[in-house]
């Protein structure tokens, strides 16, 4: 039954949205952490997305077959951190710099933006499906 | 399939089952909206429903049209109107349209094939 696949396919990007508003949320929220476990300023996170064919549909004929989404990894940003000259700061350098965490709050708000328009949609393609499975139920009633 | 009950209802059926496939395609689109370097996929539906239909008036041969893998139908990518630069092919108002339209056919043959039902209810029941 094709339809109740939709609900796996439509699960597994939702989930997946999901961690992507959790690092966000996790990259906002420390913005402005100086200092990690480590004593280094925190790093930008972000969520790599894969594509991962549905095993019923795997056949050697047909290469393409629908496919759920699967976080990769979460990998961590390489941007430089930004200094910001502020002596007083217990946790200044030599010169006065502190290292503040490379976020680009900007950048993370069109992620969030993203990632719960993301979320939304799946979320109506279940309910859409959801609705279609259940007047197939009652078909000849 | 001499049944006439069964030819009566097997078009619609595979209308069915090949509008429920085409659903969890546009699904899996949607779903993989911001997954880098994915494909949009989709099928020919008017294509693939002809090669069931002469596939089965052929009492259960393979149809000419190369429908016989398994009942699934041949998956095509997606063109884009416009590329993206992480390699997705998909444009998510273009698949939420297709998805919608899907939706509202699978419905139509869904209302025909209970229309028959009821139809051959009917004339059982008198």
């Amino acid at each position: 039954m094709s339809l109740l696949n939709v609900f796996g396919i439509s699960e597994s990007a939702v989930a997946a949205q999901s961690q992507r508003l959790n690092v966000v949320a996790s990259n906002i929220a420390n913005a402005n952490s100086v200092s990690g476990p480590d004593g280094q300023p925190y790093r930008a996170r972000e969520v790599v997305f894969r594509a991962v064919p549905t095993k019923a549909a795997q056949s050697p004929g047909s290469a393409q077959s629908p496919a759920k989404v699967e976080v990769a990894g979460v990998v961590e940003s390489a941007a430089p951190p930004r200094t910001v000259y502020d002596p007083q700061n217990p946790m200044a350098d030599a010169h006065g710099y502190v290292e503040l965490p490379n976020v680009n709050v900007v950048d993370e708000m069109v992620n969030m933006l993203s990632a719960s328009r993301s979320y939304q949609d799946n979320v109506e393609v279940m309910n859409t499906t959801k609705n279609l499975l259940l007047k197939t139920l009652t078909l000849g009633e | 399939m001499t049944n006439p009950l069964d030819n009566l209802l097997h078009f619609q059926g595979e209308a069915l089952k090949l509008r429920g496939y085409r659903q969890e395609l546009l699904a899996a689109n949607i779903a993989n909206a911001d997954t880098p370097n994915y494909k949009a996929v989709d099928f020919d539906f008017a294509k693939a429903l002809r090669a069931e239909a002469q596939g089965t008036g052929q009492s259960g041969a393979a149809a000419p049209g190369g429908a016989a893998t398994g009942g699934k139908p041949q998956v095509q990518y997606r063109i884009p109107a416009q590329a993206s630069l992480d390699g997705n092919s998909v444009e998510i108002d273009a698949a939420r349209a297709q998805f919608a339209g899907n939706t509202v056919r699978y419905e139509a043959a869904m209302n025909t094939l209970s229309m028959q039902i009821k139809m051959m209810l009917s004339a059982i029941k008198g």
